[in-house]
This record gives structure tokens, sequence and C-alpha cells, in this order.
């Protein structure tokens, strides 16, 4: 295991910080590139050590200052220090399309797919130029995020979709889902398998696309922070604190210190639930009860303390654009107890031979897989990635922090991840507690009013990771265009490589430790 | 002990109808005991893990909802399909009724042997993975390849594991091998029949489904064994095939209780007698399937491909009993 530590509490010199030393993210240098200039741009910003972290359409009407385009946006991160580039393509409305960075980046490659499918702009010279969101009955040519979509043409029948069929002595398929048994989202899995052991999984999501980012559309940013935190209904912190930070890095409003600090202790207790009832699910997905009882008994005490902090038990309602609320401080010793008890349950699920047994070595993603699909959270650190948002783009200062990071890539190390990240948070929680405002606290009111539309981005460390948000907003605030990404969109390819050559019984345990998102993937 | 006799005379034919109805009231107690025995595990394994848990009555709850339903068929099954609910309950019921749990003058195991009963018990698990590859679907074919492999390991170690204690005795007569452990106590107590009683304990967990080897209570559907066969019945043929299921555990547990603590089990067929020996049985029912509760806390699921290495070592359990039994008698 290694550690990476940095000192958040000395800030290197060239952090952006506010008046009272705490850390402002800078705004996005947005570079205006052509087709011809956008590879070479890529290349040298992904070679600088930044990743992709979200791509974004836009259908610009004829009355926007650029005129009328479909108009693509790269958002390159990187940090610590923060350091975010944004590179605009625009291409003609009529006949989109846009070089293809798939060769760069396995991200951007389906940044595009989605792109193709929901804009209808072309990725030229697409590797894989398949479809991603529309399924085979949605209407041909009916791209439904595009200004002149229209309402939606009836369903049409299937068009062909077919997967890729595996052939040889003895290879099988198990079609799974996309209806699951107990409550799991929809996906369907298609096994390709010999004897036991998996040869290729293929994983179908968008089963619940539901045009969220264009829910968006047209109402004042202040009053869809209630859709952002439903948009993956476990992270309603992560998605709150996400899209507020894109708000207000839009609209240059300065958020109070306590505000943001209330944001960071919440998104830790959302961070805490999250991890004990997946180190709980785990177990349980090996058979052993005892320690998935044990979890959800700490889960219900978080979620009451929960309750209490903010008056709702899944944290929602307390993050806002312009700062936050919070009913009552939650307190420092049941907290420290709590962390005892997961440390304890741990124990416990490790010390036993057949739980050691069935995580170690179970579907192992390697560092060089993790790093080229760009996997982010938990994922990535059981990889031995050690990226997290809470370092690279910090918007308020936690002291020193320490992030786990394993090397081992498979279930054992996912957990262990979760379980050190328990404690980790239990840690920046002990340390916030005394400094945290009771109540409501806004500068809502007194932001400055733009003189024309303008865009932010907000960047968090969910508790999956890595969670992106840009919007575009009109100078009256009303909301133009909302890009959301959560790290499930990047995490997901790399389940099916993860679980090469591993046994089919394993499939349920490796896809707990990764315990990916569908209805934030599926938007 | 007791050869099966042609001739009615007037005692003899009362005794032999008497003996007749032990062996239905065997089958009777194992039917009614069986989900609450399940239940009652459940409750205890609830308990101890920190839950409220069920009630004990919960299972026969259950069998009362899914007798109540239409059982749907898949269009694309057939006569194994069909069958197999049957022919599970039928072989549950015979072996619970074949082995002497109750009393040693069981008319039905005296003569039937250990290898008819195992074979029984194979008979049902054959059949069910039958009806799991009549459905057609991927995981009812998974489920039957994943049993037969257990089964192929299960089945020897079953026999094994008795015929440690049939050499001492000369004979395969589950009566015959009761009756000698009941008035020979010292022999309850032999290195052979504690080995053989570890090879049958692995052997029950296997064949009934429960923790290290399948998990009965996941909704997993790609990890199950014997419930990925069972996943297209509904209604009635669930019923069945859920109770058949509750049944062999008991009988596996039973069967455990009865070779290996023969005490209290009925030489005559005296009703005082009988009566004591069914309280006895349900007794030892209980201890067990307590005991199984509590395994099923301390322990996880095994990797699929490990269950082979444990099922060969109850396998070389029952080999080393046997040669011991050999060697010592």
């Amino acid at each position: 295991m290694t550690d990476n530590r940095h000192d958040g509490g000395r800030p290197p010199a060239s952090r952006a910080v506010d008046a009272n030393g705490h850390p402002t993210p800078p705004p996005a240098t947005a570079v205006d590139v052509t087709a011809d200039q956008l590879t070479e741009h890529a290349r040298d910003l992904l070679a600088g050590g930044a990743r992709l972290a979200l791509v974004a359409a836009h259908h610009d009407h004829a009355t926007h200052a650029g005129g009328a385009a479909i108009r693509v946006v790269y958002l390159f991160t990187a940090g610590p220090p923060d350091r975010r580039t944004e590179l605009h393509l625009r291409t003609d409305p009529h006949n989109p399309a846009v070089p293809s960075l798939a060769a760069l980046s396995f991200p951007a490659g389906r940044f595009e797919r989605e792109m193709h499918d929901l804009y209808g702009v072309q990725p030229r010279q697409h590797p894989l130029p398949r479809r991603l969101v529309r399924h085979p009955h949605w209407p041909h040519g009916w791209h439904p995020m595009r200004n002149d979509a229209g309402p939606r043409p009836p369903l049409t029948e299937s068009e062909p979709f077919p997967f890729l069929t595996v052939q040889g002595p003895g290879v099988y398929e198990i079609p799974v889902g996309p209806v699951h048994a107990g409550l799991v989202e929809p996906g369907h899995f298609r096994f390709s398998v010999v004897g036991e052991t998996i040869l290729k999984l293929k994983a179908r999501l968008w089963y619940v696309h539901k045009g969220i980012e264009k829910l968006f559309e047209g109402h004042p940013a202040d009053q869809r922070v209630a859709l952002a935190e439903r948009i993956s209904g476990d992270t309603a912190v992560g998605h709150a604190i996400a899209y507020s930070l894109a708000v207000e890095d839009a609209l240059g409003c300065r958020v109070p210190p306590g505000a943001q600090r209330a944001r960071a202790a919440l998104l830790e207790l959302e961070r805490l639930h999250n991890h004990v009832s997946d180190i709980g699910a785990i177990c349980n997905d090996v058979g052993y009860g005892i320690v998935n009882a044990h979890a959800q008994r700490i889960r219900e005490r978080l979620l009451r303390l929960n309750k209490h902090t903010t008056g709702h038990r899944l944290l929602r309602g307390s993050v806002f654009p312009g700062g936050a609320t919070l009913r009552h401080v939650p307190d420092g010793a049941a907290l420290h107890d709590i962390a005892a008890d997961v440390a304890e349950i741990v124990d416990i699920a490790l010390s036993h031979t057949i739980v050691r047994d069935r995580l170690s070595g179970t579907a192992v993603l390697d560092r060089r897989q993790a790093a080229d699909i760009g996997t982010l959270g938990y994922v990535a650190r059981a990889s031995g990635i050690p990226d997290d948002a809470r370092l690279a783009h910090p918007f308020t200062d936690l002291g020193d922090l320490t992030v786990p990071v394993h090397t081992g890539g498979d279930v054992l190390a996912r957990f262990l991840v979760r379980a050190e990240e328990v404690k980790v948070s239990a840690a920046i929680l002990t340390a916030l507690l005394p400094a945290l405002p009771v109540g409501t606290t806004s500068s809502w009111r007194s932001r400055p009013a733009p003189k024309r539309p303008v865009s932010g981005v907000g960047i968090v460390e969910g508790w999956r990771g890595t969670i992106t948000h840009r919007v575009e907003l009109d100078p009256d605030a009303t909301l133009t265009r909302v890009k959301i990404v959560d790290p499930s969109f990047f995490n997901w390819p790399a389940l099916p490589v993860a679980l090469a050559d591993t046994i089919v019984p394993d499939f349920p345990l490796t896809n707990k430790s990764f315990n990916l998102t569908y209805a934030g993937n599926d938007l | 002990m007791v050869a099966p006799l042609p001739v009615a005379a007037d005692g003899q034919g009362s005794r032999m109808s008497a003996g007749w109805a032990v062996a239905a009231a065997q089958a009777v107690l194992v039917a009614a005991v069986a989900p609450l025995l399940l239940g009652f595990t459940r409750a205890v394994r609830a308990r101890l893990e920190g839950r409220g848990g069920g009630r004990i009555a919960q299972p026969w709850r259950d069998l009362r909802k899914q007798f109540r339903k239409e059982p749907l068929i898949p269009a694309d099954a057939g006569v194994f399909f069909a069958a197999a609910p049957a022919v599970l309950t039928a072989t549950s019921l015979m072996v619970a009724a074949a082995v002497p749990y109750l009393s040693t003058q069981n008319p039905l195991a005296s003569s039937t042997d250990l290898i008819v009963v195992v074979g029984l018990l194979l008979l049902g698990t054959v059949a069910l993975a039958l009806a799991g590859l009549d459905t057609g679907t991927a995981f009812g074919g998974m489920g039957a390849s994943r049993e037969m492999t257990i089964a192929a390991l299960v089945e020897p170690t079953l026999l094994l594991s008795v015929f440690a204690l049939s050499t001492r005795v000369g004979s395969t007569n589950l009566s015959a091998i009761v009756a000698a452990g009941t008035t020979d106590q010292a022999r309850v107590f032999s290195p052979a029949s504690a080995l053989a009683a570890a090879a049958l304990a692995i052997a029950t967990l296997a064949e009934a489904g429960r923790l290290p080897v399948d998990n009965p209570a996941t909704h997993l559907e790609l990890t199950m064994v014997h419930e990925a066969m069972t996943l297209e019945y509904s209604g009635r043929d669930l019923a069945l095939v859920e109770w058949a299921s509750a049944m062999r555990l008991t009988i596996l547990l039973g069967l455990l209780a009865t070779v290996f603590v023969p005490w209290g089990v009925a030489t005559n067929l005296h009703p005082v007698a009988v009566a004591l020996a069914a309280a006895l049985f349900v007794a030892k029912l209980c201890v067990l399937s307590g005991l199984l509760a509590v395994a099923e806390v301390f322990t996880a699921k095994l990797r699929l491909f490990r269950v082979p290495e444990l099922l060969a070592g109850s396998f070389v359990l029952g080999l080393l009993a046997v040669i011991t039994s050999a060697v010592l008698a």
C-alpha cells in the first residue's frame, strides 16, 4: 500500500485562495479551436497530465454570440494545483461532425458516441461508431437534445443491434437482465462463457435514460438543485455540490467559507453511509451475512445522524447555489464511535479465511487498464491511481488529507480502499465539526449580475469518484445547458475488463465492489 | 435383525400394520416438521446476527400462499419440468418413511437399505436438474450443471460414511445399523463413527444447498446452485419444490441424528416408545438445525471452484472411516 500525502495546509503558490485563505477554484481557460487544431490541442493537454473530464455538445441558436452552430466543449482538468482548460469547437448545425479523439483517449470515444446519439454529431474516424444511448427502438434520425428535435416521433421497430457472438467449442451465452432480482437498477449483461469462466461480458445500459439534462434547461438555476440531487439517489450531496459549484463558477458567486465547510462535511457524511453499506453488501455477496447485518445497523445510525443534521436521511435539501444549510452540527463522539465500529466489522470480515479468499485476486483491474479507461474514485485508487478531486480541485481547506491507495486492483483492494476512506472521512469530519455554522449560510442574493451568457464548471469528489458538472446560463441565471458526468460513466467500461477470466459466480461480487450507478450513467 | 416375514399370523399381521403406521407417521412427521425446522434455522441465525428475523412458522405460511397460486409453466418446458416437483416430493416422502427414525421395526426400513435411500435422494436431485435444463434458460442449465458436479461428489460420500457403520454390523440395512447402535452403545463413540459423522455432515450441507456450498438466502441468480434450477417454478409447483427441499434437509439431518446418535429410537412398536422416539427425534433435529444456523453465521460461501476441494475432503473422511471401521472391527 502506498499513501499519497499532500499537505493541504500550505497551499501551493499557484493555487487561488480568497481573502480568508480558502481555496477558490480558478475559472476554466477557454480556447476556441478549429477542427484541424483540436487533436493537437487535446494531445498536448493529455500529455501535460490533464484528463478529459467532460465533453458537452450545445445547439446554439442564430441569436447566440457565435451564431447558429453545434458547439462542442471539451473540458480538460488537472491538479493539484487546480487547472481547467476548455476547448470550444464549432461545427455546422445541419451536418455536424468533429474529428474523433478516440485514438487519444478512451473516454473521449464514449463521449463522442453519446454526443452522436443525442445531437447527431458525427465523430470522424471513430474506431467504433456504434450507438451508445439510443436503444434500437428509438426513432431513426431523431436526436432529442437538439433544439429542433421536436416531440418524439412514434417508436419504431427494433433495428438490429447485435451482440458480438463469441464462437468456439463449449461457448455459451448467459443473458442477464435488464430486470434483476432484488432492488437493482436495469441493465442488460451478456456473458459469453465457457464452463464457468467469462470470456467476454457486454453490459448494455441506458435503460433509464430520462433526458435529465434537458429537464434543467429553461429553469432558474437556484430552482433546479432538487433535480441535481436526484440524478443518482445515493449521491444527493455530491451532485448538488457539483451543480452548485458550477452555477457559482458561472455567476462569479462567492460562497461563504462556512457554507463550503458545511458542504465538505455533508459530502463526507454521504461517503460514510454509502461506503458502510457497500462494505456490508460485499460481505453479504460472499454469504457472510453477519457483517452485512452489522453494516446495516451502522448505516441506520448514520442515516439518523443525517436526519438530525439536515432533516433528511439522505442529506437532501442542504446544498444549494450560493450556500448550504445545517440544522445541527453532527456529534463528533458518535462519528468516532461509528468509525471504530466500522473498523471492527472490517476486521471481522478480513480475518475470515473464506471471505478473504473470495475477495483476494478476484476481478483484477491493473493500473494500466484503470488509467487507459480513465477510471475514477475508489476503482482507480484500488488500482494504484491516487487521484482525488478533494486534492486536485478543492473547494475548501481540508487540512492534511490522506488518500488511501491500494495497488491490488482486485475486489479486496476496492474493499480496503472503502474501509480506509471511512477512517479518513471520520477524521475530516472531526476536524470540520468545530467550525461548522448552524443554520442557513448563503450569498445567492448578493451575487454579481453578468452582462452576457456565462458558463461554469463544478468538480467534486463524490463517494463514487469525481463528479463534473458544466452549466451554461443566461444573464438572468436561467439554465440553457447542463452537462452532468457521474464517475460511473468512466468506470462502467472497466467492469467487463476486470471480469475477463473471472468465473460467473464471482460476477455479483465484482459488480458490488464497483457499485456503479445506472441512473447517474443513463441520465 | 428383523426380517420381513411372509407368514401372516394374527399377531404378525397387526405388527405389520402397526409398522406401516409408524412408517406413514414418519413421513407425515418429516413433512410437517421440515418447514418449521427451516424457520427455526432462520430464526436462530437472525437472532445470532442481531436481527429480528421471521417467525418459525413463516415457511409454512409461504407454502400456504404458494399452494393457493396457479403455477405457470414456461412455453418451452416439457415433461421433465412438469414431473420434477412430484418426483422430488415423492422421493422425499419415500425416504422419510424408509429411514428408521422412530422405530427399527419399520417394515419399509427393514426391506430397504442404504443404497436405496441414497438412490432415492439422487433420483430427486436428477429430476430437479433435468427440470432446470428443460426450461431452456441459461440459469436453469447453469444451476443443473453445478448441481450435478456437486452431486457427483456428494453421493459417494453419503454412501461411504454410512458404509463405515455398516461394516461392523455386516449389513447395509439402516434398521440393522441403528438397532446395533441402540443395543451396543459403546460403539457409538468410535473413531470410525466420528470420521463418518464429519463426512456425512459436510455431505449434508452440500446436498441440502447450505453454506459454505450454496447460499439459500441469496437473490443473485449467477451465484445460485439449487435456486437457479427452481427459478422458473411458481405457485403450487414452487411450493412442492420448496417443501421437498425442506424435507430433504430434515431427512439428512435426521439421518445424521439417527445413525450417529441412535438413542431413543424405539426397537419395538409400542405406541409410548414410538411417541417418545418422535419427541426425541424432533429434539435432535432442533439441536442439529441450531448447530447448522450457528455454523452458517460463522462461515461464508466458498468460491465455486473450491467446493470440489471441500467435498473431496469429506470423501476422504468417509473413506478413512470405512478403513478405520474395517481395521478396528
